[in-house]
């Protein structure tokens, strides 16, 4: 009887009138969000100052156009024209008049003011939501005029970090091999740059062949790969202070030594009676540990983020194909099954991705696909392309690109480019000479 | 014994010489390394601070009377009692339905009355003008009954759009509509709780009167940057939007509307 009078109950009174409507928003676009950059303001006295020690007419400006290019080449902001802006940039950083910078189109935007604070560069900036009416974050730094650069850098990963919710990979630097003269007689020399390619160095003089330059996760220091003698030798480089060590002579063939994430191991794979194993070298007592041991040949280890496991190439199943292994060497399990050849694995900082370099039908391939192998994607293809190195956030590849020899062994080129993992936003890094072998390092503001 | 001075002194100046220009990597300097940048923090204007404390607390409570509320007003979902087996036609009782339907289709004197295949003198015959009048006044009756009929119906479903949600084509025009202005933020972790509800009080021509983030005390637990991220992206699409794609009648309905902003299909790809 109860029951019945509540069934009576349920049928009579109208349920949707007491309950609010709901829509479910499931999709977005992914255009780039509009922002407005506008550029930092100066007073007179503090621009003639750092014009005389900067060269530069307007640092205020400078620094804007490096915030500008940054957001640009993200892909996932789209500056908008300074030309179009009505508001004079000191007042925009004092209080913006948003409906000006709303009927420009624009989201977000940034204001700020440098001035000269005892032959220091201070550097004021704050970001604005448009459509809210609200600032957003507010920082300010001081720092030495030349470093103004990094400023710009350091700006934009805030902003970056403040609207997509990663951390930006702005004020981070690229070591890469530059390469120049002929194909047959290349010389090959260690250089860094800044990851817009400015600020770039050479590090080697190119006497030597040198390989695989690999940044060492928590600090400025690079392991590399370089011939003394026809002979493979690791070395270390620490950045700060130019200091190189030979961390050991290896026989044979010796392949793309690599930091452990904590970076007080080194692991690589080099050939010991015939047979290419990897093992790892702990640069504290320099003890060499085997990893696998397998008939087959095992190269490019790439450990995992958290240092628990480790992703390599190997060919034990007849095809170079891409494996994952506990840190010690136990549990190996195949994880890549598509057509063609996989090699470099690289796991990502962020720990979900591992991205390859795939051959198929004669074409190369840069891709990602989850730890388990399962949602292989191919992001780019070429004649000839690999070695991909992931942007400390994770979004972005960087990677090199070789281009065909004419009849005449001629128009070889090696150029490094990089991409996201839309696969959509590909771009050339500007080198001055032929570039191979990229790897980018932590940020450095960390 | 002054020529093996000037020879030894000759080679080891060319010693000299050659030790100098041979390692000229002796020259090389060191790295420079950019200074290190000091960051000191700025506070953040009154006028455009993130919401105080206080303000936070009334919403939290807000929140929370309506979830009370909410609990106490709906029932939980009632257990529909399942049909009895009793319901489930026994074994005797199936010819007999059967029968049943049997006698109602093939009843032959219904057929005759309704379906009678006649040939054209027959036609002919049941043809009686003089009941051309009736059948006129007939088809004004059932005229008049269909337009009542008709008139109940759209009583009914007036009744019904003011309790019923969007229709399907609304809600997809107002979808299309959010979905153009949402810019994911894309560096969200899509294995987290992508989901932010926000209620809304709309003005009768669609443009937002208040908005209000229901998980708002989320925005500020530590851990859960990303929920803001992607709080204030749901908040900048509605604010791009407006006014919003809302239909043109029936505003009672949807004065309120809550949009559940879910980035996880997007970015997982």
């Amino acid at each position: 009887m109860k029951n019945l009078i509540i069934l009576f109950l349920i049928l009579i009174v109208p349920t949707n009138a007491l309950g609010l409507i709901e829509v479910d928003i499931t999709r977005g676009n992914l255009n780039p969000l509009p922002i407005a950059v506008s550029p930092l303001s100066i007073d007179d006295e503090s621009k003639k100052s750092f014009e005389k020690t900067l060269k530069k007419k307007d640092i205020g400006s400078e620094i804007s156009k490096v915030i500008e290019k940054n957001l640009k080449t993200s892909g996932l902001f789209n500056p908008l024209d300074k030309n179009a802006f009505l508001q004079a940039p000191d007042i925009a950083h004092l209080k913006p008049r948003f409906e000006d910078w709303n009927l420009i189109k624009a989201q977000a935007l940034i204001t700020g003011k440098v001035k000269n604070v005892d032959d220091k560069l201070r550097v004021e900036f704050r970001l604005w939501d448009v459509l809210a009416g609200k600032e957003m974050m507010a920082l300010a730094f001081t720092t030495v005029p030349n470093n103004w650069r990094r400023v710009g850098h350091i700006i934009t990963d805030k902003v970056y970090e403040r609207l997509t919710g990663e951390k930006g990979y702005f004020d981070t630097r690229i070591i890469y091999v530059a390469e120049d003269g002929p194909k047959t007689k290349r010389i090959k020399k260690l250089a860094i740059m800044d990851q817009d390619g400015a600020n770039n160095k050479f590090l080697t003089l190119g006497n030597e062949l040198v390989l695989t330059p690999r940044f060492n996760p928590t600090s400025q220091m690079v392991t590399y790969l370089s011939y003394f003698r026809n002979l493979p030798r690791v070395y270390l480089l620490d950045i700060e202070t130019g200091i190189q060590e030979v961390v050991g002579d290896f026989p044979g063939m010796t392949f793309a030594p690599r930091f452990s994430p904590d970076g007080k191991k080194i692991i690589m794979s080099f050939a010991k009676d015939g047979n290419s194993d990897i093992y790892t070298m702990d640069l504290e007592n320099r003890i060499v540990e085997k990893i696998t041991n397998h008939p087959s040949i095992d190269t490019s280890p790439s450990y995992s983020p958290d240092g628990k496991f480790i992703c390599f190439n190997s060919d034990r199943s007849g095809y170079q194909q891409i494996y994952v292994m506990k840190s010690d060497g136990s549990n190996v399990k195949r994880i890549s099954f598509g057509n063609g050849l996989y090699g470099t694995p690289v796991w990502s900082p962020r720990g979900d991705l591992i991205a390859f370099t795939k051959l198929h039908k004669g074409k190369f391939y840069i891709g990602v696909m989850r730890t388990d192998g399962s949602g292989e994607r191919l992001l780019t293809e070429n004649f000839y392309q690999e070695a991909p190195s992931w942007s400390p956030n994770g979004r972005v590849l960087i990677f090199y690109r070789e281009t065909k020899t004419d009849d005449k062994g001629e128009g070889f080129s090696a150029k490094l480019w990089s991409i996201d993992l839309t696969g959509y936003n590909e771009r050339l890094v500007g080198t001055p000479t032929d570039a191979s072998d990229p790897s980018w390092s932590s940020l450095l503001s960390n | 014994m002054n020529r093996s001075i000037i020879i030894s002194s000759v080679s080891h100046l060319v010693l000299i010489m050659i030790t100098a220009f041979s390692l000229p990597f002796l020259a090389k300097k060191p790295i420079d390394l950019p200074p290190i940048v000091s960051v000191e923090l700025i506070q953040i204007t009154d006028k455009t601070n993130i919401p105080y404390a206080p303000k936070a607390k009334k919403i939290i409570e807000k929140i929370k009377e309506k979830e009370k509320k909410l609990v106490s007003e709906q029932a939980p979902p009632k257990k529909v009692k399942k049909i009895k087996p009793d319901a489930v036609p026994l074994p005797d009782d199936k010819p007999k339905k059967v029968e049943k339907i049997k006698e109602d289709k093939q009843n032959p004197e219904k057929i005759d009355n309704e379906i009678k295949q006649v040939s054209e003198f027959e036609k002919k015959e049941l043809f009686d003008p003089n009941n051309i009048a009736a059948l006129i006044d007939k088809s004004k009756v059932e005229s008049a009954e269909t337009i009542k009929k008709n008139n109940k119906i759209t009583q009914d479903q007036k009744k019904n759009v003011e309790n019923a949600g969007l229709s399907l084509s609304e809600e997809d025009a107002l979808k299309a509509q959010i979905f153009g202005c949402w810019s994911i933020p894309l560096g969200l972790p899509y294995n987290e709780n992508l989901l932010v509800r926000i209620k809304l009080q709309l003005n009768p021509d669609g443009t937002i009167q208040e908005s209000e983030i229901l998980d708002h005390a989320r925005m500020n637990k530590p851990g859960q940057g990303f929920y803001k991220v992607l709080a204030e992206s749901a908040l900048r699409a509605i604010k791009l939007c407006q006014p919003l794609r809302v239909p043109t009648t029936g505003y009672e309905r949807w004065k309120e509307l809550q949009l559940n902003f879910d980035a996880r299909e997007m970015l997982e790809g």
